[in-house]
């Protein structure tokens, strides 16, 4: 057999090895993509539907008064998050590295548990916990921590915490898996030297579980970017997200070319940290993909 | 020796695991609550599990029948393509692949609520009528990078050159793959598997946009049973569903660890 044949046939083997997925998420997964950003210079049509003409228009009716802040509570809302779980998972992780064997399977079953329950009822459960009359309330009440006519549920605090307990899992499992390889005789080593133990934890510890902290970020950064049903069940009119006025725009107003466009807008604002990760990914045997940490 | 450990983080773990459950707890407690609201405690009753079974609960068994179609269909559709595509990223080293790569991974970090619009939009920019098959192909999109990378992690952790030497002693292409290579990576196209099938059965963004009329799954129903306050009954029905759960977990476990020492 001539090279180029030998050439020709590797690659219809690996073609069709690839085609199935490559086809599927090409079809279903970038050209829908690409075509929520085809979709935002059309306009709407008759019956909630897309229109035949090309108009800028749709992105101008976005560029409405109310947006930019809804945008803006999204960024610092999903940063806030962030920052919060992190400062939770990490000191988690870092104990649950350093616990016997016995003890981690234990505490790692427990961690992973309640997020194979479904999403919605855990989140629905909150709104229990949260309300007027629910024991929460009249706890913090009897310790004359809240006033008794306070609401505790429809604000962007609550949406806060449902979400940095929704998170927390996706934060804990990739700085254990970091902590886990980390090696501990470092830490102890700073600390013979004379390091404070708040030392040796921010100067050895965190800087040698770099990788899990970056994945951990991007794990919870990016879902809470494009949240809608914490802030639509837990949250009020002042914590509106992004996700909450796409979902309105196409069910409600049944405006498909404004949800397009503020989706094209979504995906802009968590396109960016995304870019940077994967930049600092890019490992040549692809290993390096922890991603929602298959248990 | 002095203990030089903080006690801090110990704390701060055992507190976060208390986090997670007190909403569950609340939950399963309340499931038994006499009072509607579930707020204060008024007796013990099984009633909201008795019309769970009653007519008032059709509904949900029908929910529930649809997520099980559905989520079987698509985990046999996403893990054939996500095992395939496995296999091509770990098999070739290409630009191609690399883009492949990308693809596969892309869907894992992209917001449920943009695969969920965007597929909404292509449906209906190509006039597809919603329903369970239009579900079925949203599922199938986020289910193969899921599968693609369980399956992925486990290549990773194989030796290839049994393969060379199965072929060394006479094997052909077709008993290396079926006798050698699929028994050894079978493991992780479980694990991925399984991962897709609870990805379904639990999704509710995605499916959210992508219903149609009378193709309601469990999610979807809880969702409306919450918003029109059907508390009790979704009580006893989440009960329910973490026993099962929990039940399933059990069995993984153990499967697992019966695994581990078969291989170790």
């Amino acid at each position: 057999m001539s090279a180029p044949n030998v050439h020709r046939k590797n690659f219809l083997s690996e073609f069709s090895v690839s085609s199935p997925s490559f086809l599927w998420l090409t079809i279903f997964f970038l050209l829908p993509t690409l075509i929520i950003f085809a979709i935002s210079f059309r306009s709407r049509g008759e019956f909630g539907g897309i229109g035949d003409q090309w108009t800028l228009e749709t992105l101008q009716s976005i560029a409405h008064p109310n947006y930019p802040s809804i945008i803006w509570r999204t960024i610092w809302m999903s940063l806030a998050c962030t920052g919060l779980t992190l400062a939770i998972a990490v000191p988690v992780a870092y104990h649950m590295a350093r616990v016997s064997a016995k003890m981690r399977d234990l505490m790692m079953l427990l961690t992973i548990i309640p997020f194979w329950t479904n999403f919605l009822i855990r989140i629905f459960a909150w709104k229990s916990v949260l309300h007027p009359e629910g024991f929460l309330k009249q706890f913090l009440v009897w310790c004359h921590l809240v006033n008794p006519d306070a609401t505790l549920l429809y604000r962007p605090e609550a949406v806060l915490l449902v979400m940095i307990y929704t998170e927390l899992p996706f934060a804990i499992l990739p700085l254990y898996a970091a902590a886990e390889k980390f090696d501990f005789s470092l830490f102890d080593a700073a600390m013979d030297l004379g390091a404070t133990r708040l030392r040796a934890f921010f100067s050895i510890f965190v800087p040698g579980i770099a990788d899990g902290l970056l994945s951990a970020c991007l794990m919870v950064l990016i879902p809470c970017i494009g949240s809608y049903v914490i802030p639509d069940m837990v949250g009020g009119k002042d914590s509106m997200m992004l996700g909450n006025v796409i979902v309105r725009m196409t069910l409600e107003n049944r405006n498909i070319p404004a949800a397009a466009a503020l989706s094209a807008v979504l995906t802009v604002v968590m396109f960016l940290p995304l870019l940077f990760f994967l930049k600092g990914k890019k490992n040549p045997d692809g290993s390096a993909a922890p991603a929602k940490e298959v248990v | 020796m002095k203990d030089r450990r903080s006690h801090l983080p110990a704390i701060m773990t055992w507190a976060v695991l208390i986090f997670f459950y007190i909403p569950i707890i609340l939950l399963v407690v309340n499931s038994f609550n006499a009072n509607r609201q579930g707020t204060i405690w008024m007796g013990f009753t099984l009633k909201w599990y008795e019309q769970l079974f009653s007519s008032k609960g059709r509904d949900i068994w029908r929910a529930l029948t649809n997520t099980l179609i559905v989520a079987t269909i698509a985990t046999a559709i996403s893990t054939f393509i996500g095992t395939c595509g496995a296999f091509a990223l770990h098999k070739y080293k290409s630009r191609f692949q690399n883009f492949h790569y990308c693809l596969i991974y892309t869907p894992l970090v992209v917001p449920e609520i943009l695969i969920g619009i965007s597929l909404l939009i292509f449906f209906m920019a190509l006039k597809i009528e919603l329903g369970l098959t239009t579900i079925v192909i949203a599922h199938v999109t986020f289910c193969i990078s899921y599968v693609a990378m369980a399956v992925l992690s486990r290549l990773q952790d194989f030796d290839m050159t049994i393969l060379e030497a199965a072929r060394d002693l006479g094997a052909n292409h077709w008993t290396t793959t079926w006798k050698v290579l699929v028994p050894i990576i079978l493991p992780g196209i479980f694990a991925g598997a399984l991962l897709a099938f609870t990805l379904s059965i639990d999704d509710f963004v995605i499916t959210f946009f992508v219903n149609g009329p009378g193709t309601t799954t469990l999610p979807i129903q809880i969702q409306g049973m919450i918003k029109r306050g059907a508390m009790p009954l979704i009580n006893a029905l989440s009960t329910l569903l973490l026993a099962v759960t929990f039940v399933a977990i059990l069995a993984y476990q153990m499967i697992l660890k019966r695994n581990q020492r078969n291989a170790g």
